[in-house]
């Protein structure tokens, strides 16, 4: 047991990014095909309320919704909000306004950015225009922006069977969220001392089990580990399974074994590739010990030992 | 809620602790964050992890950036050998609301309920998007200061509030908060330069990190654990349509519907029900922008007899997913150490006040 000054915090960026691929309902697909085609659709409802973007189904009465109609390109402001500093992802990158505008025909208002000079040159009740992007793709972003348009009020719907030549049934979203990961005290102490290549487990002070790599707390006892304990760096494989699927960005060959190792005085396994024996020569029981990665700050896979196998009841319950 | 709706069976928060809220915690893991908020709950009723029959918990993997982060903050607790636990990917608002079902049918007799959010490792504003509409909404990333600021400029437009009149009720939170220590933000300052005009950033939450719990228990049980137990008189969660462009937002129909449903318009217990103003003396309101607490007072119809976040509220500390828990403890504290008689308590998640859920708590007559 050890009692260090806790060690510097530890800080790495973490990207969180994903395509997510949706389908559409015929009412969205009508809709975001419209604005490829630069033609707006509503959807009536049972009550006669335009609903400008559509729905499926309408918010009051949950009735489902399929008569589209026609509205203008053309729209009244109902409420902004200047937007001083562009955010990445939005819709314009010089200062631009927030609105939501109820296009003409519509009785409700679809949220979108107004390109204007200044916060002085909106209000709400401004007449704005559609700015159809160059590029249209059938996504909401098909719209550019709204721009100030001076104009009376046509309020007159069209219907619309909502068929285009080569609908668009889906769309792909592309979400990225940058994020700084700090692991917390326990997994710093831990990520400090595999860099010197020693693995420091945590133990309760409470059921005085070691738990390795140490998490901060006894899921048993709910209370802090805080006593240190240096374990292994020999391990014994209590089960393992055999991985045959590549996976993307993996520079390992397949197939290979995972295995989980208990390390020498640890309460509970840990997992780890296990290399430098044949796949299909890995067993449990099998004694092993680590193989530090190049820049030496982990365990880039375990090796056996040479020594013989544990007995079955060293390491039964930890499996 | 009329008399013929009133719970069968008695259920109080015994018992409310929180973290200082912090804008990094960068030196804690979520389960390190949590864990002394839960002793402290705990040993405030004298009860043991192994003592409660239910748990709940509330935070969101967004926040922080990471899959299934609520079952590492579950160690916390001292999960093995299994206990009887759920989670809502939502404010610990609604995790409350889960623990006192369960206590209403019997199956349990006490809950520990706790919510956390760790917002500093990402950027809210941004992540805040992604509960958004995805086909419509999201791919514009509207942040959550956008979307309250377009509320807000309706509500001037409206005439039911002007700059002057939200930088007042920063001030008022602020001053108030100076009392609170777990406040993020203690004390008035400046109201500063637009964010997103027209909400500047004193009208705005402070972003941090933090943690709450409370202790459920019902009946006798409850007046053992606690000497004035805030009974939970009535609580009740509405939901309106997604879509912005749709409501009114300078009303919130959702929050008048569960304070009705909680019985926040009611005469206090044990009275008949008159109906008309609220019967209460505190509304703990989660309200993180200035502009939504004059949308929720108005819906609420809450008049100056009424103390509105004495804690300070949202706009003093703020930690996304605990900040609407914290606010049913607030006002269950009131009301144990004798400040409060009956509180009203309000949580919100999602843009504009989408989702609100109202609790009216009561304290036992004092002699
Ligand atoms: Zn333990």
């Amino acid at each position: 047991m050890t009692v260090t000054p806790p060690p510097e915090i530890l800080h790495a960026p973490l990207v969180v990014e994903f395509p997510f691929t949706r389908s559409l309902g015929p009412v969205q697909s009508a809709f975001l095909t419209g604005l490829r085609e630069r033609t707006v659709l509503g959807v009536r409802t049972d009550a006669g309320e335009v609903l400008v973007p559509p729905v499926e189904y309408d918010p009051a009465t949950a009735a489902e919704l399929r008569e589209l109609v026609e509205v203008g390109a053309t729209g009244t402001v109902t409420t902004w909000a200047w937007n001083p500093e562009p955010r990445a992802g939005q819709p314009l990158t010089t200062p631009f306004a927030w609105v939501l505008v109820r296009l003409d025909g519509a009785d409700t208002a679809l949220l979108h950015a107004l390109d204007a000079p200044g916060p002085e040159a909106v209000r709400t009740g401004l007449r704005v225009r559609i700015r159809w992007a160059a590029e249209r793709s059938g996504a909401i972003t098909d719209i550019a922006c709204f721009e100030p348009y001076e104009s009376g009020t046509a309020a007159e719907t069209v219907p619309h069977t909502g068929e285009f030549d080569d609908p668009v049934t889906g769309i792909v979203a592309p979400a990225r969220l940058d994020y700084t990961y700090s692991p917390g005290r326990a997994q710093t102490r831990y990520l400090h001392a595999l860099a010197e290549r020693r693995t420091v487990g945590e133990r309760c002070p409470s059921c005085a089990k070691v738990y390795v790599p140490p998490r901060g707390a006894c899921p048993t006892c709910g209370v802090a580990t805080t006593d240190q304990v240096e374990v292994g760096p020999r391990g014994t494989v209590t089960t393992y399974c055999i991985v045959n699927i590549k996976a993307k960005n993996l520079d390992i060959e397949v197939p290979y074994v995972y295995a989980h190792i208990a390390l020498d005085g640890a309460g509970l396994a840990l997992h780890g590739r296990i290399a430098g024996i044949p796949y299909d020569e890995v067993r449990m029981g099998l004694r092993v010990e680590p193989v530090w990665s190049e820049d030496g700050r982990y365990p880039d896979h375990y090796r056996p030992t040479g020594e013989p196998d544990a007995d079955y009841d060293t390491y039964k319950e930890l499996l | 809620m009329t008399p013929h709706h009133r719970p069968a069976r008695e259920v109080a928060i015994v018992a409310f602790a929180q973290s200082h809220h912090r804008r990094r915690t960068d030196d804690l893991s979520e389960v390190e964050m949590v864990m002394p908020v839960l002793h402290d709950v705990l040993r405030q009723t004298g009860l043991k992890a192994s003592d409660i029959g239910f748990t709940c918990s509330g935070s969101s993997d967004y926040l922080a950036g990471r899959a299934f982060s609520f079952t590492m903050a579950l160690d916390g607790v001292g999960a093995w050998p299994p206990i009887s636990e759920s989670h809502v990917e939502t404010d610990g608002a609604w995790a409350l609301y889960e623990a006192w079902v369960k206590l209403l049918t019997g199956e349990a007799d006490t809950a520990l309920v706790y919510s956390y959010g760790k917002s500093s490792p990402g950027s809210v504003r941004d992540v805040l998007t992604r509960q958004l509409d995805p086909y419509y909404l999201a791919p514009l990333w509207p942040d959550s200061v956008a979307l309250a600021a377009l509320q807000a400029q309706a509500l001037v437009d409206a005439g039911h509030t002007d700059e002057n009149a939200l930088a007042a009720i920063a001030e008022r939170s602020r001053t108030d908060a100076a009392a609170n220590p777990h406040a993020q933000l203690p004390g008035t300052r400046p109201q500063g330069e637009y964010v997103v005009r027209p909400l500047r950033t004193g009208d705005c939450p402070p972003i941090g990190d933090g943690v709450a719990a409370v202790v459920l228990a019902a009946g006798d049980l409850a007046r053992e654990l606690c000497e004035r137990p805030a009974w939970i008189r009535g609580m009740d969660h509405r939901i309106e349509a997604h879509s912005l462009g749709v409501r009114d937002l300078t009303d919130s129909p959702s929050t008048r519907l569960a304070a009705e449903r909680a019985g926040a318009f009611d005469l206090p217990h044990g009275l008949k029900g008159m109906g008309g103003a609220p019967a209460v003396d505190t509304a703990e309101l989660h309200a993180p922008f200035t502009s939504q607490e004059v949308v929720l007072a108005k819906a609420l119809g809450l008049d100056a007899s009424v103390r509105i976040n004495p804690s300070g509220g949202a706009l003093a500390a703020n930690p996304v997913m605990a900040a609407g828990l914290i606010r049913l403890g607030e006002a269950a504290a009131r009301i144990h150490r004798g400040a409060s008689d009956r509180a009203l308590a309000h949580a919100t998640s999602g843009p504009c006040l989408q989702q609100n859920l109202v609790a009216v708590l009561e304290g036992d007559p004092r002699a």
